[in-house]
């Protein structure tokens, strides 16, 4: 299941209601915005951070660019997916790893967030990347937390360090020197949960920080966090400058939006996500492929972009002028099925639409050496035949099929086809973005 | 400390308040679109969400109009009458004997609030006995023993890693031979989009009716107060799963106000019952509508 196929659904529900008449108006857009928002809401996305994604995509789609378009509903999608990428950030961040043995990484957040179990993921997730991870028990109020980290550095086959109920500061002082003792050259400590506005607590963090010298600081944040994450997020970088974010939780249904806040608001980077219970379960945090997956459109994007390679855009304009003027015949169905061809393996392309699975066009229905054939008959039409399919009768079949070295049953098939599409094309002209497909 | 004054407490903790933004609001006593606008940010700030927050704002729009409020505290009435009306609900309460069982996702503070629940109910002079039925989390009964310590409660324990249900049973023939009032269960967190684990837990449910069919049963859901939107979401599953009874809210002495629990009332009918504010053993208050709403206005 896609992490955010939530709030992708909101947007493709968007975006199929936008009509496509070969531009869009204002209050298209504003309409368009209105429902991202929702969505973005209900993605737990923070209200400011929604409000200005509204704004920049807004300006950006009411500009030139769309309204001279000649396919808006695909470059809102594209405007969309560019500002989500580009607030969550491009690239993958890795982990500093200390010049001076061992590196410091520091866990904080608020209770709850899952920093114990992360610890000991992150602690396997190094050890296979060749490190040797020890696990400080720095959590000395929750009942049993020592016992948990040290079970979970047991199963992680890590080091543990503890020292009771002592200090946090001088556990963890302590634990460096125990690092260098016996050869681990990672240290991962795990602290207690607290909250952003714990006085007392918070200055805990410092001491930590300014006794060991962390060369990390992550922030653990459960990805359901609603509103509250940007506060959270804001409150720990500021008393910390905390290094990144390590989101937890995200194998359950829920739509994410925080991550988009946090990031938005702190600019600090997401370095891992945890994905499941097991230890195994935790991943680098892909923020590219994430922005992708908010729009939950596949690759809609990629198509889009192969599309507009493809297709001029004037040709895109007559086509979209003729499904309006229903004199759409089978000599632009015999252009689109070039087109077709220009963009790709055809299997391909109707993987990448997200609504392939709702209209029933499935990967049986295509068969790209059918296309071949119906190309053939096409070709053998004469103009008047191919502009008008009503007169064709049986004789003119009959040629036709001998021309194209089909059967009479396979030109009435396509004959058949190409009214379904036409019948499908009108309602993709009228709602699903748009998009120009030919079956 | 009050509920109230917590809740106050952690307000005046953040620096940007947003009743002090509401408040502000109001002051200027225009209740033009812009102000519905704001308002509406407001509410969702407080995580009520945007369908909820949207039938607020229009129903504050409507009444205004139809009572002809025009003054800041007239409406400021009218707006905390809605909510608190959307909130309120009969009072929890058990009758002896009872099986209180605890489910939630993973890190809300199943384990702690049981242990506060413990506590309560060994003040009204009931006694209880805690099933930890959370084999899963490493050291999970272990924090559930410190609890039981800190309440003077019993505790039915397995090792780690066993059976679930087996716990709850052993906990229940425990209750019967001594006739304890209350069991309490501690389930281990779950995401509830996990099918296997949803079943585990529809087991155990099975296992409380056939094995106590005469106890009262109260199915408790312990939501987390900075969840946001996916709290419906949680709610709803679990509901399918094992019929919610009745809702705690923890973590509320942070700054998230956990207003979704607004939106979860007005769908499933069900209500919130108690509300974590600390870590305290006495941090779980009776939920109080009108304090509840103080706190997100």
């Amino acid at each position: 299941m896609a992490l955010f196929s939530g709030l992708s659904d909101r947007i493709n529900h968007v975006f199929s209601k936008l009509k496509s008449r070969g531009s869009l108006t204002e209050l298209e857009i504003k309409q368009a915005m209105r429902e991202v928002r929702i969505a973005l809401l209900e993605a737990d996305v923070n209200v400011n951070v929604a409000k200005d994604f509204i704004k920049k995509v807004s300006e950006k789609a009411v500009g030139e660019d769309v309204l001279k378009g000649l396919n808006p509903a695909q470059q809102v999608i594209k405007i969309v997916n560019d500002e989500l990428t580009e607030l969550m950030g491009s690239s993958q961040s890795k982990l500093v790893v200390s010049s001076k043995l061992p590196t410091v990484i520091m866990m904080c957040g608020l209770q709850g967030a899952g920093k114990t179990t992360m610890c000991g993921k992150l602690g396997l997730y190094l050890k296979k990347q060749g490190k040797k991870p020890l696990l400080v028990a720095c959590d000395i109020y929750r009942p049993a937390a020592i016992k948990q980290l040290q079970i979970v550095s047991q199963k992680a086959g890590v080091g543990f360090f503890e020292m009771g109920q002592k200090n946090p500061a001088k556990t963890a002082k302590q634990s460096i020197d125990f690092a260098r003792q016996n050869g681990f050259d990672t240290i991962i400590i795990d602290t207690a949960g607290r909250l952003h506005i714990n006085r007392e607590l918070m200055d805990e963090l410092k001491e930590v920080k300014e006794a060991v010298g962390t060369d990390e600081i992550l922030l653990t944040v459960d990805s359901m966090t609603g509103q509250d994450a940007v506060t959270v997020a804001e409150a720990f970088d500021k008393e910390l400058d905390i290094t990144g974010v390590i989101m937890t939780k995200l194998d359950g249904d829920t739509r994410g939006g925080a991550t988009l806040s946090i990031k938005a608001v702190t600019g600090k980077p997401i370095k891992f996500c945890g994905t499941g219970e097991k230890l195994e379960d935790i991943e680098v945090f892909h923020p590219d492929r994430m922005a992708g997956r908010i729009l939950g459109m596949g690759d809609v994007l990629s198509l889009i972009d192969k599309a507009q390679q493809a297709v001029s855009q004037e040709d895109a304009a007559k086509l979209a002028k003729k499904l309006k003027d229903q004199s759409f015949d089978l000599n632009d169905y015999l252009a689109q099925f070039e087109n077709l061809k220009k963009m790709g393996d055809l299997k391909d392309i109707v993987g990448m639409l997200p609504g392939a699975g709702k209209l029933k066009i499935s990967e049986k229905d295509i068969d790209e050496k059918e296309i071949l054939r119906f190309k053939a008959i096409i070709q053998s039409m004469t103009p008047r035949e191919r502009s008008d399919c009503r007169i064709l009768n049986y004789t003119r079949k009959k040629r036709i099929a001998a021309g194209s070295g089909t059967t009479v049953q396979e030109v009435n098939k396509l004959v058949k086809q190409f009214e379904q599409t036409k019948e499908l094309m009108k309602r993709f002209g009228n709602g699903k973005r748009g998009m120009k497909l030919p079956f | 400390m009050g509920f109230f004054k917590k809740i106050i407490e952690g307000l005046k903790k953040t620096q940007q308040n947003i009743g002090f933004k509401l408040k502000q609001l109001f002051k200027v006593g225009v209740f033009d679109d812009d102000f519905f606008d704001d308002l509406e940010s407001v509410l969702l700030s407080s995580d009520i969400g945007a369908s909820a927050s949207m039938d607020i704002v229009d129903e504050l729009r409507d009444r205004l109009e139809e009572e002809k409020v025009s003054d800041p505290d007239g409406a400021m009435g009218i707006l905390k009458e809605i909510l608190v009306e959307k909130l309120s609900a009969d009072k929890f309460e058990v009758t002896s004997p009872a099986v209180v069982m605890v489910v939630g996702v993973n890190g809300v503070g199943k384990t702690t609030t049981i242990g506060k629940l413990a506590n309560q109910f060994k003040k009204q002079g009931k006694s209880v006995v805690i099933a930890a039925a959370d084999t899963f989390r490493a050291a999970a009964s272990e924090q559930l023993e410190v609890w039981a310590e800190r309440a003077n409660v019993r505790i039915v324990k397995h090792q780690e890693g066993s059976d679930p249900a087996a716990v709850v049973f052993d906990a229940i023939s425990s209750a019967k031979s001594k006739k304890t009032d209350v069991v309490l269960i501690d389930t281990a967190g779950r995401l509830h989009n996990k099918v296997n684990l949803m079943e585990e837990l529809k087991k155990i449910n099975r296992v409380i009716s056939r094995e106590y069919p005469e106890a009262q049963r109260k199915n408790l859901i312990v939501l987390d107060a900075t969840t946001g939107q996916n709290a419906l979401a949680q709610v709803e599953i679990f509901n399918e799963a094992v019929n919610i009874d009745s809702i705690a809210l923890t973590k509320l002495d942070g700054t998230a106000k956990g207003g979704v629990v607004i939106a979860i009332k007005e769908k499933f009918g069900i209500p919130i019952d108690f509300v974590g504010v600390g870590e305290g053993i006495d941090d779980l208050m009776p939920f109080d509508a009108e304090s509840f709403v103080e706190g997100i206005l």
